[in-house]
């Protein structure tokens, strides 16, 4: 199963390291991973994606949970979180009608278009990684020069 | 809060470390941590100079596991601190406390690759349960009180501080708080009463109930509560190595350990249980064998004072967290309640003693003179029960789990997770210090005495007598039985040739060597040692092709033992 977890640590230097380190000792793999500062500077907030069966997902929780530097470890239902990637496609621009259809793929997803050149478009994507993933099978014909994604990042609703 | 006080980061250290009750500590000077043992001169802590960094946390190990307060190491920076880092990780493997403390190049220098610069705390932390790096000499004596605190507290482990030279030199107002917090640590769990009910009831609903007790039972010295409860229900006790000696290994319902090198009779009846009440465990594969097999026929009910390990090796159909101790407390309170007290009449228990005496009377030992089994039997035979046993990693080490039987619980120790050679005898030293009252013994083998045999020098210039018990096979023996079992007899690298004279080389430090070649000469060697007052290594040449048995092969389950034939 694909599980989100939401890590609240300290924010001090090395806690990435020791977290993601965490996840290789233990033989578990990460398959997003974000980090941002919260509110209180004190802490940061990493959203981990990661896939396991029920059992594993339980004891990736447990280990980042007996970490010091971890304040707080959530599994997020994914029913009850809004979870949002944000991404960044280079996209070729080969026929003059490449552009209008690119645009209008972009608006479809509610991304927006940036650095519009002869040879190539940018458009910017945020929406959860099932969408990106469609978004990008459909930009393929046009041929994709590069991707940049953020990794995850979730919050629960609220009286979830 | 205590009263503010201007001095440099290493007499805080001090300061702070006299204020944790810190007597002594293990360690070798460098151009990194001169400024703290230059505080050495000037504080009532014993500095105690070993001849390798490794040997040093190994000594602060045996320390610890023996007074279950932190033993201190310390290194140097760069070469000083990787040293130790072999000596950390077994402690973390077998959760012992301890407080390592190491010197780094200053804060300016870091990461520029200076001289004796290692990025320590990148390297230790894998294999420790906290590693702190103070930037200012300020934070010091802060560092120091989280830092013995989670060394010592939940489920112990070992704590690096890593102390840039400018901040053991640099002055500031030093602040000794008596309480701090640290956000996302909760060492412990009140253990849940319906849990335990759940608990009794399983083991009073099942046919072929067992008790496994592991380390956990012996750093939370649950030994009156495991005896309580294992006499009420009539309930058989099996150890896992590390567990060795939680439970009183002549009491008529101890089998002893199981696993690999495990007693015959405690495979057996782990191999037959179906419900089993395992006490502060990992369930490691050199204990329980392959997990599927083991969890397949068992209902388990599995008390750990870490959440993680509950369902990380094995699934639980009962789970106490907390204290194995205080979980134990409460189901004998509630045995006692419910007056609930099973006799010896019952079919169980009458198989288990049963088999117990048949694998006593009928394991077949080797039929020399010097056999293994005859060895530590006599050793036990002469030992007063209080003695604490210590054992390098080895053959030596697998036959004290068969043959050399602990009464008094809490009395023998042993490098079972990491399993590190050479552990032995500095841990021996260092638990000869917490323990001078009582003798101390190594059960050792020539290959990994070999790795930290240098320890003969602080054992006698300071005044440290702890007996080294040396079973000689002049080989890497452990090894050496795999070659001949698994690689089809082709030896390679394991003959260590009669070299060194282990007598002569006891003597050129100082200490008494003794060679024992009959079971006369043991016994004399054993009392001189006994009445000695300085180290004594006895070397007991032994025959090389003396296998452990029985064993069960790496990957396979407890019920596949190969036996003696």
């Amino acid at each position: 199963m694909w599980a989100i977890l939401s890590i609240l640590v300290e924010n001090k230097p090395g806690i990435l390291f020791k977290v993601t380190h965490l996840f290789r000792s233990r033989n578990f793999n990460i398959d997003s991973i974000s980090v941002g500062v919260t509110e209180n500077p004190e802490y940061s907030k990493m959203t981990i994606t990661t896939y396991g069966d029920e059992k594993q997902v339980e004891q990736i929780v447990k280990q980042l949970d007996k970490m010091i530097d971890t304040v707080k470890v959530e599994h997020l239902d994914e029913h009850k979180t809004v979870y949002r990637e944000l991404s960044l496609f280079k996209i070729k621009l080969s026929n003059a009608s490449d552009s209008m259809e690119i645009n209008k793929l972009a608006n479809a997803y509610g991304g927006k278009v940036h650095d519009v050149k002869k040879e190539s478009i940018m458009v910017e994507l945020t929406a959860t990684p099932d969408q990106i993933q469609a978004f990008e099978e459909l930009a393929k014909p046009f041929g994709i020069i590069d991707v940049a994604r953020t990794g995850v990042a979730a919050l629960q609703r609220s009286g979830a | 809060m205590n009263k503010m006080e201007s001095m440099t980061g290493a007499k805080a250290l001090m300061t702070a470390m006299e204020k944790e009750g810190v007597k002594q500590v293990f360690g070798l000077p460098g151009g990194a941590n001169l400024p703290m043992y230059d505080e050495f001169s000037r504080c009532d802590i014993r500095h105690i100079l070993v001849r390798h960094e490794q040997s040093a946390a190994h000594m602060a190990d045996g320390f610890g596991r023996v007074s279950r307060k932190p033993g201190v190491c310390f290194a140097t920076s760069g070469p000083g601190a990787t040293n130790i880092l072999t000596g950390i990780a077994t402690a973390q493997a077998d959760s012992a406390p301890m407080v390592a403390v190491t010197g780094q190049v200053p804060v300016a220098m870091i990461g520029r690759d200076a001289f004796q610069e290692s990025d320590i705390i990148g390297m230790a932390n894998p294999v420790v349960k906290y590693a702190f790096q103070p930037r200012s000499a300020a934070e010091v004596p802060e560092t120091v009180k989280k830092g013995f605190f989670i060394a010592e507290s939940g489920r112990p482990g070992p704590v690096l501080i890593d102390i840039p030279k400018d901040v053991q030199t640099n002055e500031a107002e030093m602040v000794f708080h008596d309480e701090f917090k640290i956000k996302g640590y909760h060492p412990w769990t009140d253990p849940d009463i319906v849990n335990v009910e759940r608990a009794i009831d399983m083991l009073l609903h099942s046919e072929k109930p067992i008790i496994l007790a592991g380390g956990g039972t012996i750093i939370s010295s649950a030994f009156a509560e495991l005896q309580a409860i294992a006499e009420a229900l009539m309930l058989p006790v099996v150890t896992t190595f590390k567990g060795k000696g939680a439970f009183p290994e002549n009491h008529p319902l101890s089998l002893g350990p199981i696993g690999m090198h495990g007693h015959a009779e405690a495979n057996k009846m782990m191999a037959e249980a179906d419900c089993v009440l395992a006490i502060g465990t990992r369930f490691s594969d050199r204990s329980v064998g392959t997990f599927e097999a083991f969890e397949k026929r068992l209902k388990i009910i599995h008390m750990d004072v870490d959440p993680a390990e509950i369902g990380k090796n094995q699934t639980t159909q009962v789970a106490v967290v907390g204290d194995v101790r205080a979980s134990l407390r409460i189901m004998v309170k509630l045995l006692l309640q419910k007056q609930i007290k099973k006799t010896e009449d019952n079919t169980w228990i009458k198989h288990v003693k049963e088999t117990k005496s048949y694998w006593k009377e009928n394991l077949k030992l080797h039929p020399g003179e010097m056999g293994a089994a005859k060895l530590l039997r006599k050793l036990r035979e002469l030992l007063p029960k209080e003695s604490i046993v210590t054992t390098e990693v080895g053959q030596h080490q697998m036959w004290a789990s068969l043959f050399y039987d602990v009464i008094q619980p809490g009395t023998f120790f042993s490098s079972t997770g990491l399993g590190t050679m050479g552990w032995g005898f500095p841990a021996a030293i260092g638990a000869k210090v917490a323990r001078p009252d009582v003798p101390v013994v190594d059960i050792a083998g020539d290959g990994s005495f070999s790795m930290t045999e240098n320890s003969l020098a602080t054992a006698v210039l300071e005044d440290i007598p702890v007996i080294v018990f040396l079973l000689n096979n002049s080989s890497l023996g452990m090894v050496a039985q795999w070659q001949r079992t698994f690689y089809d007899r082709r030896m390679n690298g394991v003959e260590q040739n009669h070299c060194p004279d282990y007598v002569k080389l006891a003597e050129s430090y100082g200490a008494q060597g003794i060679r024992a070649q009959s079971m006369d000469e043991l016994d004399k060697a054993i009392k001189t040692a006994l009445s000695s007052d300085v180290a004594t290594v006895i070397d007991i040449p032994i025959d090389p092709e003396e296998d452990v048995l029985p064993f069960v092969a790496p990957g396979t389950s407890l019920s596949d033992m190969i036996l003696p034939s």
